[in-house]
């Protein structure tokens, strides 16, 4: 099973969350909004990734499925 | 707005087939003075519109003739973004449930007139265009929205409906037709910001999926295409599409509207081959009136092309590419020569930064920060290589296109005038930085609402 990590830009509100439990994905622009890596994650990689989804306060981090 | 930009004008077209190769086709029937296309005109120019049936007359499987025929014809949308009608025709037949379709002609483009036009001259092509698409996808709904602050576009549509009532013409399951108006800022016409507000939300871009193919007004899928792009489907369904192809391009079919603006003699809407010429478009027009520094395609989210280019250039998608330029909405503007291009491109840039929406930290801040380093560069204050920085942060990071059309024309503006934006860079304003300003924009009237009011960090 793959995801591919994507930020809903309207819910996001900038609280960096995901930058620091996915920095292997994610950094963050001169705002504080996340610039994300879309390359599908997988394995223990994805767990990371739901735990990060998870912390977001807005659920602005989104795993979807592979299109 | 005037008609006097018709590129070919019709006498009295006969009913029946007309020539495949001519123009015009759209504007067939459209008087010399520009008369409106009353309902009788238009059956007598155009012929019946003939329709196939309800769609529970196909199998499972099949798919109702119209769309074949459309895909055959090749038709693209005429509303930005050239997506085949046949597809998104297709995506709404497979969603489940009763569909709805919408007729974008919100024309928010600043330069774009040929929608509004389209409506006020040729207001029973559209209906046609989407009462075929409704009886494809057995819509019994059928909305046109229009812009609030066109008046005379939405009371021609509104006339349109009221003609097609008293003339009692409806076959007894013909989709119900209303008139909307929507708000005029920018986003407003942005396909989900259009299904929002018809549902009684707010004109406001919402997050994908769903797309409105899926789940869109009444929360059922929803066919959302432009004015110009069913006219041409209304013709398509008459005509087929061995005749729709024998104009334009084996990439880029048929006719298309144009709104040429700038300094020619006669600017307006023209009707021409997708394909044909730049410099025809200009003759058609009583030729430019001043010399021309280049020309921005595609309108405020499309490119500007450099005058070197200009000649021979090919007004089609394919051949645009090569100037990173599409069609988009159909806008030509021509600069002339009394402007500055750095100047104009800040002024746009400014503009698009107040229409985003508000709603995502990369647009609003990003935008925000793009027309500031622009204005930067215009003043000789510019810091190396920070255009390039912001386009590329910017980029495909909000929930809409809207930023992505603002990277495209910043973008542009640097490959087209590299000398302008480097003579400004170093040395500040020229001459012409203070001229009257070319590219049109809305003397204020349209503020883009921000429902939660995210403020750019300065
Ligand atoms: C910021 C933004 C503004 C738009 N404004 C319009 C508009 O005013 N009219 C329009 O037809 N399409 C507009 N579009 C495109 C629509 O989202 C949609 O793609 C189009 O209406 C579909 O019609 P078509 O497939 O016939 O081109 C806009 C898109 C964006 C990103
Ligand atoms: S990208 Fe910009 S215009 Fe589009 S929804 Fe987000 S804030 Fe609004």
């Amino acid at each position: 099973m793959s995801r591919r990590v994507r930020v809903n830009p309207i819910a996001c509100e900038a609280h960096g969350m995901c930058a620091e439990l996915l920095p292997e994905r994610i950094t963050l622009d001169e705002w504080g909004y996340p610039v994300v890596d879309e390359k599908p994650v997988s394995g223990e990689e994805l767990a990371h990734a739901k735990r990060a989804a998870q912390a977001c306060p807005t659920f602005a981090l989104l795993l979807e499925r592979p299109r | 707005m005037s008609a006097a930009g018709t590129a070919t004008r019709t006498q009295r077209a006969p009913v029946g087939t007309p020539p495949a190769g001519s123009l015009p086709r759209l504007l067939a029937g459209v008087s010399e003075d520009g008369g409106r296309v009353s309902v009788t005109r238009h059956f007598s120019v155009h012929g019946g519109l003939p329709l196939t049936g309800a769609r529970r007359s196909w199998g499972r499987r099949e798919h109702p003739p119209l769309i074949e025929e459309t895909h055959r014809a090749g038709l693209r949308g005429r509303g930005g973004a050239a997506f085949p009608l046949a597809r998104k025709l297709l995506a709404v037949a497979a969603a489940r449930g009763p569909a709805v379709v919408v007729a974008n002609g919100t024309e928010g483009e600043p330069a774009s007139e040929k929608d509004a036009m389209l409506m006020e001259l040729a207001p029973h092509l559209v209906l046609d265009g989407l009462v075929a698409a409704a009886e494809a996808l057995g819509a019994r709904e059928a909305l046109i929205a229009t812009c609030e602050l066109d008046e005379d576009a939405t009371d021609s549509m509104a006339l349109a409906v009221e003609e097609r009532d008293a003339a009692g013409i409806a076959p007894h399951h013909a989709p119900s037709l209303r008139v909307v108006t929507a708000p005029g800022h920018y986003v407003a016409g942005q396909e989900t910001a259009l299904v929002s507000y018809l549902d009684g939300g707010p004109a406001l871009p919402t997050f994908t999926p769903p797309l409105p193919f899926e789940r869109g007004v009444g929360r059922r899928p929803t066919l959302v295409s432009n004015v110009e792009t069913l006219a041409h489907l209304a013709l398509v369904a008459r005509h087929g599409a061995g005749w729709f192809r024998a104009l334009g391009t084996p990439a880029s079919t048929g006719s298309t509207l144009v709104t040429l603006a700038g300094p020619v003699a006669r600017p307006g809407v023209y009707e021409i081959a997708l394909g044909s010429s730049l410099e025809s478009l200009a003759r058609a027009a009583g030729g430019t009136t001043r010399e021309v520094r280049g020309a921005l395609i595609g309108g405020y989210a499309g490119a500007f092309v450099p005058a070197e280019s200009l000649r021979g250039l090919a007004l089609s998608d394919e051949h645009l590419a090569a100037h990173g330029g599409r069609m988009g909405s159909g806008v030509v503007a021509l600069l002339s020569s009394d402007c500055c291009p750095v100047a104009e491109t800040a002024r746009v840039a400014r503009w698009m930064a107040e229409q985003s929406s508000g709603q995502c930290g990369p647009c609003v801040n990003g935008l925000d920060a793009l027309a500031g380093e622009i204005e930067a560069v215009a003043r000789g204050r510019a810091t190396d290589g920070r255009l390039e920085q912001l386009s590329a942060t910017v980029a495909r990071r909000g929930a809409c296109g809207h930023p992505d059309g603002v990277v495209s024309l910043v973008g542009s503006a640097l490959e087209a005038f590299p000398s302008a934006f480097a003579h400004h860079a170093r040395g500040g304003p020229c001459d012409r930085c203070a001229s009257v300003p070319e590219l049109p924009l809305p003397a204020g009237r349209v503020a883009s609402p921000r429902s939660r009011t995210r403020r750019a960090r300065r």
